[in-house]
């Protein structure tokens, strides 16, 4: 099985620094492009890939870049922005290629830079991600003592430069506009859309914002072509994905697998089944934000097209398990609590909201829940549903929450019967392990 | 126009609004926060949900923001639809989580745009059961008040005091349910628009801290339009009084002058009208060192009467730019136009009038703010906005975003997307170039500052008209470094659509005021359409200059010459107008010094007779703006007994003289009278009476409320000093009434005392006022314009450039620094300024200040019309080398300004 993305990758080893990564293949991509391509024929490369973007929403990377004016009098400076915010609980598999395989990224961002024309690109990194940090200034510097980076690469009249920009750490820097506000040094609030940031981005001109993952697939589809590329994969999309998976199972941790892998085969086969004592009750496929897959769903694809037939999304492809020493509601609590913290003040169902939603999930944990708050609950989830509100924050918000009362609504009705949670007094696991709530380093990335 | 479809019903908007705008102008009631039509759509609070339907087969429909969806046609939305209301109730229910709900005792109660909204969308019912987030609130200096937990985080305030306004001392802090509105520690907004915070403001964060100390309920405010008197540009004002005491103003929009803002000057400097300092009897001097004693009106009357009979010769009177044109002209024709003085020395009345000639020659025109608003292309010469016409400084700032509009409608933006329109234009600003004696924060936008002596930015403005028509006469021996500024600035002048030249008086230069009128002329006669804007000093200087008089000094002599012994002071403290030998000069001649005034100052202190005039708050009277345009103001509430306008009491005069000379004038009774008698006396006041509907104008009969149908304690609140209910008091100057009762509906805009419709109590009832909203009032009348020059096309060039400023070996050119805060003689007396009010200081270039040895804070001493003054020195390098500027505050006037001095540093002990 090939794993053109992480093969460089070793577990708990320094990552490949450039000469051992030229000799590995690496800047292959570059060569060839400058070289041998017009920007055009990048482009068009990348959408025969049929490539969608890994950062949540899975756009089609090559329609994206379509969008950006190209030619003579498009606006100059044009931007390439890696958006390496990884905020998402539950994920972590951009880290996984920062810190594993920084060239790659420069590398990646090179190329794609060429295929938009991009003058300058900006990694926009996750605050605490600072083993990264390190690495990729490393990587950085490297390139540019080589000539990857600067004026005229290889000799070519394609000039690019790379600056790393690391995050104050805010959840909102993750959504692309917010995250070239805070670039510019505004306040982290999502853009209106239209004007997309491809035509009206960052300081004004055209930008292209891409997740790490997903630029880390251009310099392989460049190198080995399109057949090559989507032949990886199982499903319609090409390419592999980097899958993740935490919580109760016996092997937590993210792996690099064709597109279009089951959840069962990852559930079970990677992540080796739950831990001895703990019993499946539901998932979150991709991240905090997409709404709870139970046991019917376990034999759907983890692909864009599949997972939404079971009523979510695939998100990051990084899955979360709910097991059954975990209080569902507990579980919801701590969820809405993150989103509820991180929402960015702009718009009102979301601010508001979302507080609300976590201020009675809470009530609920502390035994004082009212079953008509439970129709507050639902109110708020259909409320706030795409386009009622500014940005995807809140309805992502309102995905787990949603799910959780339609899977688990007789576990809130409990704690309103019962006027207390019943996982926080009564521990039922066989070895008594107490997990409510959620272990907060595993959802909340700690500070 | 778009034809779109409103729950099943056709109609025609203006494809270039958004469908919020579009909605409100149909006059459908959708409620909104975020949204402002000056400050555009930003989609944050989500208010204003609508359904819109993909066409007729699409019955499912999904929620829209109708601030953010343009009114594109064959738009298909509903209002009504079940789900959008829901919606917008639930925006309600979250924003009252965690309000306070104390309406009934918030400063805010009763003009709330939250409550308004509340009820809109049927709110009604509390489920939120959880502990409310409280904040601290700020102390934010003499103006504002600040109670953030009335907020709704709308983000209305920010975008107005930082994107519009340019502020930088305010913003949001916090995120979540948690944002802060505020500074970043205690301490007085510095911006000089803050003011607006309290319109903009939908709920009672910011309220106006001036109304606290006699706050009122806002319905309980008896209300008049009124016209700012704190500077040449006429913004429209609504001022509103209770108890005899004037409370508050609010602007009052128009849609050619002030819009929706008004600057701080203009807001909070009201206080004056009630000040301790008011002259509020007749009062008489017997001896002249003596004090004053108050006397009876009929008495005072029948003394003055005699002597104005007698000798009706030997009286000069000396007219004011503060008082209306009425006052000034019923002056004029008591005394005769002969021994009328417009109360300005020959130079201040001098730079007045050649503005008016300007503007009458032609060709370009007069320009209004919202003309400046549109500029895209701006020369200032030596005028310093922000300081001497504050709302026009906020126009320019919007003026410099009309180039990058280009990008944006490429683009294919609209306009009104707010934020879409800031990112494309991303800090780019249009062409603005200040050239001025020195610099205020106001240039952070300029495309290129020019800091020179006034007659340098003369011959700047010589060269680049020049530059742009050869047959204009340019300066002589120009240096590379003005010669290439000149080249730039016409270039970028000659290229825009509707460039604009702003100048004016603050220099007191007739030279920069005429170059300015080159480099307009220049455009205009090469094709491209300039408009001109001139600063005056005061609410009625065009005015005066219109009607004409005779300078101080000819006053002066008069009297000296013995030709006139009696003198009648209107509105005017001409120790602000001239030296003070000079003035007590001719104040000790004249034998009988008769003053009309509002306030005690200098002069009243020397004046025989004191007769008490009305402030704008108790008298009606026209006043004609920098532009040209004449605008009405009108009586808020009846004066105290003994309190007329300036008017009444120069016919009160003339009546007890029995004067001969004018027997028109004891027949005036109304200031319609008086209008009329203007408007035939001289000719360019022939249109005057449409400036505002005659006394006689009815709305179905009835007069127009100045009190609010909620008005309260008609009845009582006179029962502590009255037993019976006394009869409202008459108005018969104008077709308002001192009354609760009269016409309810709109009547034309300049009667408008107070906007209001059903379920629209806060000031966003203006909605409802205009015929389009953010656009002109129903019924418009803007006042009128008096002097037109469209349509003129020959151009006579001025051509005396003055000659390079020459810096002295032993002297400094002292020029005026003017003082938003301070200057102006009537705001400087409201008691919220003092704070604002900063000490008398000179500015002064650091290497100069080096070659004297200065450090910034130690104090000199200068000389000015003979007077030793000493003052702390500032340091700055914008101010010009071999000059220095002196605050124009407390003792200091630009009368004698600008002047040589020497500067001598002050041995501190
Ligand atoms: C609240 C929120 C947080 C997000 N955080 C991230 C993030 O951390 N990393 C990321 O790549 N995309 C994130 N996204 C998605 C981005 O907005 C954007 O869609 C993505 O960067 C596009 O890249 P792609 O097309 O390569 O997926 C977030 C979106 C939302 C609404
Ligand atoms: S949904 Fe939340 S995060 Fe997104 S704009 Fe609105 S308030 Fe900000
Ligand atoms: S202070 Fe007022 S204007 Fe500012 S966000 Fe709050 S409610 Fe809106
Ligand atoms: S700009 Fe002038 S007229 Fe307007 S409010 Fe201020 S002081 Fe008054
Ligand atoms: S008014 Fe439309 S979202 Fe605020």
């Amino acid at each position: 099985m090939e794993r053109p993305l992480t093969h460089n990758i070793k577990p708990r080893a320094e990552p490949l620094w450039l000469a051992e990564y030229e000799k590995a293949g690496g800047y292959e991509s570059v060569r060839k492009a400058l070289r041998t391509m017009t920007p055009e024929e990048v482009q068009k490369l990348v959408t025969e890939s049929t490539l969608r973007g890994r950062g949540g929403a899975g756009f089609p990377t090559g329609k994206k870049w379509s969008f950006v004016p190209m030619g003579a009098d498009a606006p100059r400076p044009k931007y390439l922005v890696v958006n390496a915010d990884e905020m998402e609980p539950g994920t972590f598999k951009d880290r996984l290629l920062l810190e594993g395989d920084p060239h790659q990224m420069i590398e990646s961002m090179i190329v794609s830079a060429y295929a938009i024309q991009a003058d300058v690109g900006y990694i926009f990194l996750r605050m605490e991600y600072g083993i990264a940090a390190a690495r990729l200034r490393k990587a950085i510097k490297e390139a540019r003592a080589k000539g990857y980076l600067g004026r005229n690469l290889l000799g070519s009249d394609f000039s690019f430069e790379i600056y790393l920009h690391t995050s104050a750490g805010r959840y909102i820097c993750g959504e692309e506009t917010a995250l070239l506000n805070a670039l510019e040094g505004k306040r982290a609030i999502p853009r209106a859309k239209p004007p997309f940031p491809q035509v009206v981005g960052l300081w004004g001109k055209p930008t292209i914002v891409q997740n790490v993952e997903t630029l880390c697939n251009i310099p392989h589809i460049i190198t080995h072509g399109v057949e090559w590329y989507r032949r990886l994969s199982r499903g319609k999309d090409g390419g592999t994905k980097i899958y993740g998976v935490s919580g109760n199972v016996k092997r937590p941790g993210a792996w690099e697998l064709p597109m279009g892998t089951s959840i069962r085969e990852l559930l079970e086969e990677h992540a080796g089944g739950m831990k001895d004592g703990f019993a499946f009750r539901g998932l979150l496929p991709g991240g905090a934000s997409t709404a709870m897959l139970v046991e019917e769903h376990l034999d759907l694809p983890m692909d864009f097209e599949s997972i939404p037939q079971g009523g979510s999304r695939m998100g990051t492809g990084t899955m979360i398990v709910l097991d059954d020493h975990t209080c569902p509601v507990g579980f919801a609590q701590n969820l809405e609590h993150f989103f509820a913290q991180e929402s960015c003040g702009w718009c009102t169902p979301c601010w508001e909201g979302l507080s609300w939603t976590e201020r009675i999930l809470q009530s609920l944990e502390d035994g004082q829940g009212r079953m008509d708050e439970i129709d507050v609950l639902t109110m708020h989830t259909k409320l706030l549903a795409p386009g009622r509100t500014f940005c995807a924050l809140a309805p992502g918000a309102m995905d787990p929450l949603q799910s959780l009362l339609k899977y688990c609504r007789a576990d809130f009705e409990r704690h309103i019967h019962e006027k207390r949670c019943p996982w926080r007094d009564e521990p039922n696991g066989a070895d008594g392990a107490r997990t409510w709530p959620v272990s907060s380093s595993m959802i909340v990335p700690t500070r | 126009m778009a034809g779109i479809i409103v729950d099943d019903r056709p109609y025609q908007v203006d494809e270039r609004e958004n469908l919020l705008q579009a909605c409100l102008s149909l006059g459908f009631n959708l409620p909104y926060f975020c949204w402002h039509p000056a400050l555009g759509s930003v989609g944050a609070c989500r208010q204003c949900a609508v359904k819109q339907f993909r066409n007729e087969q699409d019955r499912q429909g999904h929620l829209v923001m109708a601030c953010m969806t343009p009114a594109a046609d064959g738009t298909r939305i509903s209002i009504e639809d079940p789900e959008a209301k829901t919606f917008r109730a639930s925006v309600i229910e979250w924003m009252m989580a965690n309000h306070p709900h104390d309406c009934p005792v918030c400063d805010e109660g009763g003009e709330c745009h939250l409550q308004d909204m509340t009820v809109m969308t049927g709110h009604a019912y509390r489920r939120f059961r959880f502990n409310k987030r409280t904040f601290r609130n700020q102390d934010l200096g003499p103006f504002i008040t600040h109670e953030m937990n009335r907020c709704i985080q709308c983000y209305r305030c920010v975008r107005l005091y930082r994107d519009y306004a340019g502020g930088r001392d305010f913003d949001a802090f916090g995120s979540r349910n948690h944002v802060y509105f505020g500074r970043h520690e205690d301490g007085t907004l510095e911006n000089e628009f803050s003011g607006n915070l309290v319109e903009v403001c939908p709920t009672g964060v910011f309220d106006d801290k001036t109304l606290m100390p006699h706050y009122t309920r806002k319905w309980d405010l008896q209300t008049a339009p009124s016209v700012c008197a704190h500077c040449s540009l006429g913004c429209n004002t609504i001022a509103g009084e209770r108890y005899g005491t004037l409370r508050r103003i609010l602007n009052r929009y128009h849609n050619e002058v002030n819009g929706y803002f008004l600057c701080d000057r203009g807001r909070f400097g009201y206080g004056f009208v009630n000040s301790e300092e008011r002259i509020r009897r007749p009062k008489s001097r017997p001896s002249r060192d003596g004090q004053t004693i108050p006397i009876d009106k009929d008495m005072i009357l029948r003394e003055l009467g005699p002597l104005l009979a007698d000798k009706p010769s030997r009286i000069i009177g000396i007219g004011s730019p503060r008082a209306s044109l009425e006052s000034n002209f019923a002056l004029r024709e008591l005394v005769g136009p002969e021994r009328f003085s417009l109360g300005l020395s020959v130079r201040d009345a001098g730079l007045n009038s050649i503005i008016l000639d300007i503007l009458r020659r032609g060709p370009a025109p007069s320009a209004s703010i919202h003309d400046v608003e549109q500029a895209d292309a701006v020369l200032i010469l030596g005028e310093d906005l922000i300081n001497t016409a504050p709302r026009l400084a906020l126009a320019v700032r919007q003026s410099a975003r009309q180039q990058p509009m280009e990008i944006v409608d490429k683009l294919g933006i609209p306009r009104w997307h707010d934020a879409a329109v800031r990112e494309a234009a991303h800090a780019r600003f249009g062409p603005l170039f200040i050239a001025a004696p020195y610099s205020s924060w106001f240039a952070d936008i300029a495309t290129e500052t020019y800091h020179a002596a006034p007659d340098d930015l003369a011959r700047l403005g010589f060269v680049v008209a020049h530059e742009l028509d050869q047959a204009a006469p340019t300066a002589s021996t120009v240096n590379p470094t003005i010669g290439s500024l000149a080249k730039r600035i016409a270039a970028v002048l000659g290229q825009a659509e509707r460039p604009l030249v702003i100048s004016g008086t603050a220099c007191k230069s007739e030279a920069v005021i005429q170059s300015a009128a080159n480099v307009a002329w220049a455009l205009c006669k090469t094709g491209t359409p300039a408009k001109l804007c001139y600063c005056l000093p005061e609410s009625n200087s065009l005015g005066l200059a219109m009607l004409g008089g005779k300078s101080l000094e000819e006053a002066f002599s008069i009297v000296k010459n013995g030709a006139a012994d009696t003198v009648l002071i209107l509105e005017n403290d001409l120790y602000r107008r001239a030296d003070a030998l000079s003035g007590d000069a001719f104040l000790k001649t004249a034998s009988k010094v008769i003053i009309l005034d509002t306030l005690e100052h200098d002069t009243t202190a020397k004046a025989d007779v004191l007769l008490p005039a009305g402030t704008f708050a108790e008298s009606d009277g026209t006043l004609v703006n920098n532009e040209g345009r004449a605008q009405r103001f009108y009586q808020v509430f009846p004066a105290e007994a003994d309190i007329q306008e300036s008017w009444r009491w120069i016919r009160d005069l003339a009546v007890a003289s029995g004067h001969p000379a004018q027997p028109n004038m004891t027949a005036w009774n109304t200031l319609d009278d008086v209008v009329l008698a203007l408007s035939e006396a001289i000719p360019v006041f022939r249109r005057l009476a449409e400036a505002a509907p005659p006394e006689k104008f009815r709305m179905i009969g009835q007069k127009i409320p100045r009190q609010t149908h909620r008005f309260t304690g008609r009845t009582s609140m006179h029962a502590p000093l009255l037993m019976h209910e006394p009869k409202p008091v008459k108005d018969p100057d104008s077709p308002l009434a001192f009354s609760m009762e009269g016409y309810l509906g709109q009547p034309p805009s300049p009667l408008i005392t107070h906007y209001w419709a059903p379920g629209w109590n806060s000031v966003q009832a203006l909605n409802k006022f205009q015929s389009e909203v953010g656009g002109p009032l129903r019924q418009e009348n803007p006042g009128v314009r008096l002097i037109e020059s469209f349509g003129k096309r020959t151009v006579t060039y001025f051509t005396d450039a003055p000659k390079p400023f020459q810096a002295l070996d032993h002297g400094w050119l002292i020029l005026p620094w003017y003082q938003i805060f301070g200057t102006d003689e009537l705001s400087a007396r409201a008691s919220a300024m003092a704070e604002r009010i900063p000490g008398p200081t000179l500015m002064l270039h650091p290497e100069d200040a080096a070659t004297l040895r200065f450090k910034a804070g130690e104090r000199t001493e200068l000389m000015l019309g003979n007077r030793s003054h000493r003052v702390p020195v500032k340091l700055d390098a914008a101010v010009p080398r071999g000059t220095a500027a002196l605050t124009i505050v407390s003792d200091f006037t630009d009368a004698v300004l600008p002047a040589w001095s020497p500067l001598i540093r002050v041995a501190e002990p």
